[in-house]
């Protein structure tokens, strides 16, 4: 098998969220090679249809045409893609959705922070955990 | 050493030095106290399930995360992580290979079994330093678990 081309798929709907995780994935230095995702249907067109394989998906919860949880159960659903880590990246702090998102199997579950600052930092800690810690198979 | 309640970090290694490095990683990040070790897989269960030595335990009392080794005496890794995401009461827990395995049968049988995260311990000591005290932020501080 080869090594995967893209290294993060973000689904993202907010155009202000996705700027923003953009630009501080930029200044990690990890060179991430990034997609977004507008929608929980194009998410699913990327990596079911086309078989786009990134080394972790970050994923929005409430999502136009299919939602977040969907998509993620449908990933999980798939021989092909189960193993892709997901973490789900949400300004929901709902027990439900936690408890949802973990039953469909997700590998972790981080809530925006809602200030600048802190927003930039986590997504660049995520960055940096799960492209350079993590190790996902090939 | 912490009490039995209240673990935040169970850490599965059975290698003294890992376990030394590891717990003054997770120290500068103020997370030591929170960590329970275990020198081996059957320990690790007994402590899961709460049973045995461990039977005072309350099994809903969940760590946060478990770092878990793969070679391990009495039961390795493996089989530890696939009994705990084998049962209801215990696969909403996040497990964690730290390993120094970098074998790639072993990252795909572990994902396989739902692990949450793969991490290659890094041979030379300060990136080792490193790597742990991420790992501890990210699963102890970050990561939001469901219960």
């Amino acid at each position: 098998m080869q090594e995967q081309e893209l290294d993060i798929l973000l689904v993202e709907d907010n155009p202000n969220d996705a700027e923003l995780t953009q630009r501080a994935l930029r200044k990690t230095d990890i060179g991430a090679r990034l997609l977004i995702a507008r929608d929980g249907a194009e998410a699913i067109e990327r990596v079911l249809t086309e078989g786009l394989r990134p080394r972790v998906i970050f994923l929005d919860l409430k999502l136009p045409k299919i939602d977040g949880m969907e998509v993620l159960r449908r990933i999980r659903a798939d021989e092909r893609t189960r193993q892709i880590p997901v973490v789900v990246l949400t300004s929901s702090q709902e027990e439900r959705d936690i408890n949802e998102s973990y039953k469909l199997g997700v590998n972790s579950y981080v809530v925006k922070p809602v200030e600048f600052d802190k927003f930039y930092k986590t997504v660049s800690d995520l960055g940096t955990y799960w492209l350079v810690l993590n190790k996902t198979p090939l | 050493m912490t009490s039995l309640s209240g673990v935040e970090i169970l850490l599965v290694e059975d290698n003294p030095n890992d376990v030394e490095l590891t717990l003054r990683a997770l120290q500068k990040q103020n997370l030591a106290s929170k960590v329970f070790v275990v020198k081996d897989g059957a320990e690790a269960l007994e402590f899961i399930f709460a049973t045995g030595n461990y039977s005072v335990r309350k099994i809903d009392d969940h760590p946060k995360v478990i770092l878990l080794d793969l070679k391990l005496p009495k039961v390795d890794g493996i089989e530890v992580l696939r009994k705990i995401k084998a049962d209801p009461r215990t696969k909403d827990m996040p497990v964690v290979m730290l390993t120094s395995s970098q074998e790639e049968r072993d990252v795909i049988e572990t994902y396989k079994l739902g692990v949450n995260s793969y991490i290659v311990k890094p041979v030379d000591f300060s990136n080792f330093v490193h790597a742990v005290s991420e790992l501890g932020l990210y699963w102890g501080l970050l990561n939001k678990v469901p219960y």
